[in-house]
């Protein structure tokens, strides 16, 4: 019974980490930017979040709604001044100069807010705790279960979104071909920008759900950089729904490290990441199928 | 009878390079008498610049030749630690334990190499990362290093504190010679010309016959070997070793921000980058947060304005070039 229970919490966990890595996933799949400050980026709307409701004593869920226009609005400017410019200037810059972004997040959140740890639990009362019983031995928190959908709506709202409304389809035609795209009478920048803006938005979800689930301090970033790219990957880098399933494979797998040894939460999720790349040729071969269909697709 | 154009000549070395690689020999001569009549104070400061000018230079192999982005080389530099203090703990006598160390951890990126060379750009560049984090959680396992906690290379203190400084400085000091050197040499040659080809643009560099994998393998197992020595030369000064220290993701900001702000992808560029972060380090290192925000806003400002670095603006500005890395192409005198 241990392990259904420790497999569900996993895929609740799943849900998390694919919430706070869909921003990363939209951000590589539209400008094949692997934003290094991503992890930074969500722990700085978390910061806002509390902030907010701390501060002026309204419901988290309220802070964050004026939070996530606030997240949009530095995407849209982040695009603009810095990953434009570096996108331009080749593939390594970007890494280079959102790594330097994340140094400056982190840093500026602890030199504001100090180490201590925070949490949004405290303002969201017996949401934090609260649990649903499934024969009397598996307990599913509701707020696990909140994120979880809340994931899965976000993926799904970004997929429809991609499919079905001209700016989606200016954003993936922006992404298979930039010039073809411009030729069309795309404007790319704008386009860029709003899909930077987007992507920040769903950060600040992610932010506000770290907050909630745990706590946070001002160097928690990069730990939920590595967490949220280990579930892209495991996915499949720029694959909406893989990073879902990506996102369900380390809570999976972390949690059943957990239920083995004290210290195997983090080594088995890091061993699944790096097994997967390792077997991931493997893997890509052994789905020829799909390459075939790819290949009729592309000749048709 | 029309004039034929007059065939350019290739020159490697010029009478500026000629007089700067005697000066950086004088200079290394002279770096070698420095503990005899230097104060303390002056020989750590010292062996830990020579630690930076390692580390910036292998960063700078693996990156600004190599076209490899590294956010996890801390892996090898708390790697050699750990080794240097298992193989003391084993029995081998101190200073050699250190160098071995340095060898052992880098034997690890050689199977390591086969399916992190396999990764591209920001896999790459997260996938080490999650390899020190994994590395890191690893040697938490090992009761000698008590978690957390950490331990010391106790074998150190056989030796005392003026004696150990000077020899800390003279293997510092060899080892960054070997480093530049080694580098130099393999820069210059043949696989200089390849792995930069791959860099450029590796689909092209293949095509044309260049061994992609085997010219980044090399370098990878280098700048891991040369990570590990600075992450035991560090272990020789503090003594201490505490894995969170050492695995921590400081030091890939450390590496980048000197290969970046020196020049990235010249050879002379990260030991002017060390040379600055040095002196950053000593001028503002007190002011704690802000210092790193510094470092941080220079990283974001050098790639997005100056990405060929302070060396490589130098470079291109006054066509100095100060070691016989590249060719140069002349035309002859005209009569």
């Amino acid at each position: 019974m241990i392990w259904v229970s420790q497999i569900l919490q996993g895929v609740l966990l799943g849900g998390y980490y694919a919430l706070i890595a869909c921003g990363l996933s939209f951000m590589f799949g539209v400008m094949r930017i692997i934003n290094l400050a991503h992890g930074d980026l969500a722990v700085l709307a978390g910061f806002l979040v509390w902030f907010i409701a701390g501060q002026t004593g309204i419901n988290p869920f309220l802070a964050l709604a004026l939070v996530i226009p606030l997240m949009a609005a530095l995407g849209w400017v982040l695009q603009r001044t810095m990953l434009e410019r570096s996108l331009r200037a080749g593939e390594l810059v970007p890494l280079l100069s959102t790594f330097g972004l994340a140094i400056v997040i982190e840093n500026l959140l602890f030199e504001q807010f100090g180490a201590d740890t925070r949490s949004l639990a405290p303002y969201i009362g017996g949401l934090s705790y609260d649990s649903l019983t499934i024969g009397g031995q598996i307990y599913l928190s509701y707020l696990g279960i909140i994120i979880f959908a809340v994931a899965v709506a976000i993926l799904g709202g970004l997929h429809f979104f991609l499919g079905h409304t001209n700016l989606g389809r200016a954003i993936r035609a922006t992404a298979e071909d930039i010039d073809t795209a411009e030729l069309v009478g795309i404007n790319s920048r704008a386009v860029y920008a709003a899909a930077a803006a987007i992507a920040l938005a769903t950060v600040a979800v992610g932010g506000a759900a770290l907050g909630m689930r745990a706590t946070f301090a001002p160097y928690a970033g990069p730990a939920q950089l590595i967490f949220a790219f280990e579930a892209v990957v495991i996915g499949g880098l720029g694959s909406l729904w893989g990073t879902l399933a990506g996102g369900i494979a380390l809570g999976v797998a972390q949690n059943i490290g957990a239920t083995i040894n004290t210290h195997g939460f983090l080594i088995a999720g890091h061993v699944v990441f790096l097994a997967f790349l390792a077997l991931r040729p493997f893997l890509t071969s052994l789905n020829a199928k799909g390459r075939i269909k790819a290949l009729l697709r592309r000749a048709a | 009878m029309s004039k034929q154009p007059a065939p350019l000549s290739v020159q490697r070395w010029t009478p500026l390079s000629v007089a700067a690689t005697l000066a950086i020999a004088g200079l290394m001569i002279a770096l070698a008498f420095t503990p005899l009549f230097a104060s303390a104070e002056v020989i750590d400061r010292l062996t830990t610049l020579f630690i930076y000018i390692i580390l910036a230079i292998m960063w700078n192999a693996l990156a600004g030749y190599g076209g490899l982005v590294s956010v996890g080389q801390q892996a090898f530099f708390g790697l050699g630690a750990y080794a240097a203090i298992r193989l003391s703990y084993w029995g081998v006598p101190v200073y050699p334990a250190l160098i071995l160390g340095a060898l052992l951890a880098g034997a690890v990126a050689l199977p390591l190499s086969v399916f992190a060379l396999r990764l591209k750009g920001g896999e790459f560049a997260i996938g080490m990362w999650v390899v020190a984090e994994l590395a890191h959680l690893l040697v938490n396992l090992d009761g000698l290093i008590q978690g957390e906690t950490g331990t010391s290379l106790i074998a150190l203190n056989a030796f005392s504190p003026d004696h150990r400084r000077a020899d800390n400085y003279w293997l510092a000091l060899a080892a960054m010679a070997v480093a530049a050197a080694v580098v130099f040499a393999l820069l210059r040659g043949r696989l200089g010309v390849s792995v930069q080809a791959i860099r450029d643009n590796e689909e092209a560099a293949a095509s044309i016959g260049v061994r992609v994998l085997g010219g980044k393998r090399v370098i990878f197992i280098l700048s891991a070997i040369g990570c590990a020595m600075a992450g035991t030369l560090w272990l020789a000064t503090s003594i201490t070793f505490e894995p969170k220290t050492y695995f921590s993701v400081q030091w890939s900001a450390y590496m980048i921000f000197m290969a970046l702000v020196g020049g990235l992808g010249t050879f002379e560029g990260p030991i002017l980058g060390a040379i600055l972060f040095f002196l950053m380090e000593s001028l503002f290192g007190a002011t704690g947060v802000w210092y790193l925000v510094g470092l941080g806003a220079a990283a974001v400002v050098f790639s997005l304005f100056l990405p060929q670095g302070l060396w490589g603006f130098i470079e291109n500005r006054f066509t100095w070039r100060f070691l016989p890395i590249g060719y140069h192409l002349r035309l002859p005198e005209e009569d």
